[in-house]
């Protein structure tokens, strides 16, 4: 299931909408991120779904920033899906993405996938593949949750403590665009030791997080020590919406986000 | 604009991960790990992740050095070849071939070390064969 999509990316190239489209190709017997700029190598494209669905998924969002830096005046098309989606429209609101010049071509998530990551809204806004299924809630976070308190630190004290600090966390999220990495800050942590300072490598992260992760969970698949960071940023989301009643990605491009808002304390 | 993320095997281990370089006009800009390589499966080491930044790197060394009048001095690979294997020979001669070692790496291929041991024990006669991993 990819003949819609390559006819829609063939279209876009064909009457010059786009530069170039971000998706995915079948290459070298490997599976992974590439621009197509004219329609001849259109039959290798895939969707990313090799052994399971959606288990090739590639940060497409964070090299389209990289190619819309040196290239500001062209236009791209990006391969999205649901949570794609929700990350271009925080980087439009960021400015990280001029939405003029992005041209999404949408598929929707199936089941088992949506399952898997406990999406919210496993389809972008408009898609041209796929079909729409309802969302997930987050199950993992309820579980964490339903722990006694001091389980709960323990838990994420020993997840946390299996970090090698590889810094892949940040360096495949799409949403981590910042020169400056709070990670590598002095005043934060103390950024030449290995392991990590715990749990502070990890809640700078996700308070850095608020506000602006998409839920993707790209991360947590980069993780090499398989530390659940997902479900670590869906709880901060939980706590954004809460209290803010802002989730990124899901209010239009024009709404700031909260952390960035400075203004009266929310009530409690 | 030429845009292309391109698969190859990192290089700082023996262990080859597999990664792709996004390199856009010539310049190499960021590191993916690859999700379908068996060995790393999408995953990285701290290294591994910021690899395009070294290939090139001003100063990465991109000829051989000798020093000369105590300034480590640019020079041509036949000169720098002829001084070492005369300084080998030298060596060899006055204190003998274990008075030598060579030291392979992890970062290069099986045949390359092949070969450098097969220098070490052929021409220069001695056991003396390390790796870079021990370092």
């Amino acid at each position: 299931m990819s003949d819609k999509i390559k006819a829609k990316v063939k279209e876009l190239l064909e009457e010059g909408k786009v530069k170039g489209f971000l998706g995915l190709r079948n290459m070298n017997g490997h599976i992974g991120p590439y621009l197509f700029v004219d329609g001849s190598d259109l039959e290798d494209l895939v969707l990313g779904d090799r052994q399971r669905p959606g288990d090739t998924r590639y940060p497409l969002n964070k090299q389209l920033i990289h190619l819309a830096r040196c290239y500001p005046e062209e236009s791209f098309g990006v391969l999205v899906r649901g949570c794609d989606e929700r990350g271009l429209k925080t980087l439009f609101t960021w400015n990280q993405l001029d939405p003029e010049k992005v041209v999404a071509v949408g598929i929707a998530c199936p089941q088992e996938l949506a399952e898997a990551c406990e999406c919210l809204k496993p389809y972008p806004d408009e898609f041209v593949e796929g079909e729409k299924i309802e969302g997930y809630s987050f199950d993992s976070v309820a579980k964490v949750d339903s722990m006694e308190l001091a389980g709960r630190l323990e838990h994420w004290l020993a997840e946390f403590a299996k970090c090698i600090k590889c810094y892949g966390c940040r360096d495949i999220c799409p949403m981590c665009f910042c020169k400056e990495c709070s990670l590598e800050s002095e005043d934060l942590i103390h950024t030449g030791d290995i392991p990590p300072e715990n749990p502070i490598f990890h809640l700078t992260r996700a308070v850095h997080m608020a506000g602006r992760c998409i839920d993707c969970g790209l991360c947590s698949e980069a993780c090499p020590a398989d530390i659940p960071l997902r479900t670590l940023y869906k709880k901060v989301a939980d706590i954004i919406d809460q209290q803010f009643h802002y989730r990124p990605g899901y209010a239009s491009a024009d709404e700031k986000p909260p952390l960035n808002i400075l203004s009266e304390a929310p009530e409690h | 604009m030429d845009y292309r993320t391109v698969l190859t095997t990192c290089s700082y281990c023996g262990c080859g991960c597999g990664l792709y370089l996004e390199v856009l006009d010539g310049q190499i800009i960021g590191t993916i790990p690859c999700k379908t390589n068996p060995i790393n499966q999408g995953k990285l080491c701290v290294k591994g992740w910021s690899i395009h930044e070294f290939i090139q790197h001003p100063s990465r060394l991109r000829q051989p050095l000798i020093r000369k009048n105590g300034t480590l001095t640019e020079v041509g690979w036949d000169e720098a070849l002829d001084y070492t294997v005369s300084k080998l020979k030298e060596i060899k001669e006055a204190h003998g071939s274990d008075s030598i070692a060579f030291l392979a790496s992890a970062k290069v291929t099986n045949e390359e070390n092949y070969l450098i041991m097969k220098f070490a024990r052929a021409a220069v006669g001695t056991n003396n064969v390390d790796h870079c991993a021990r370092l």
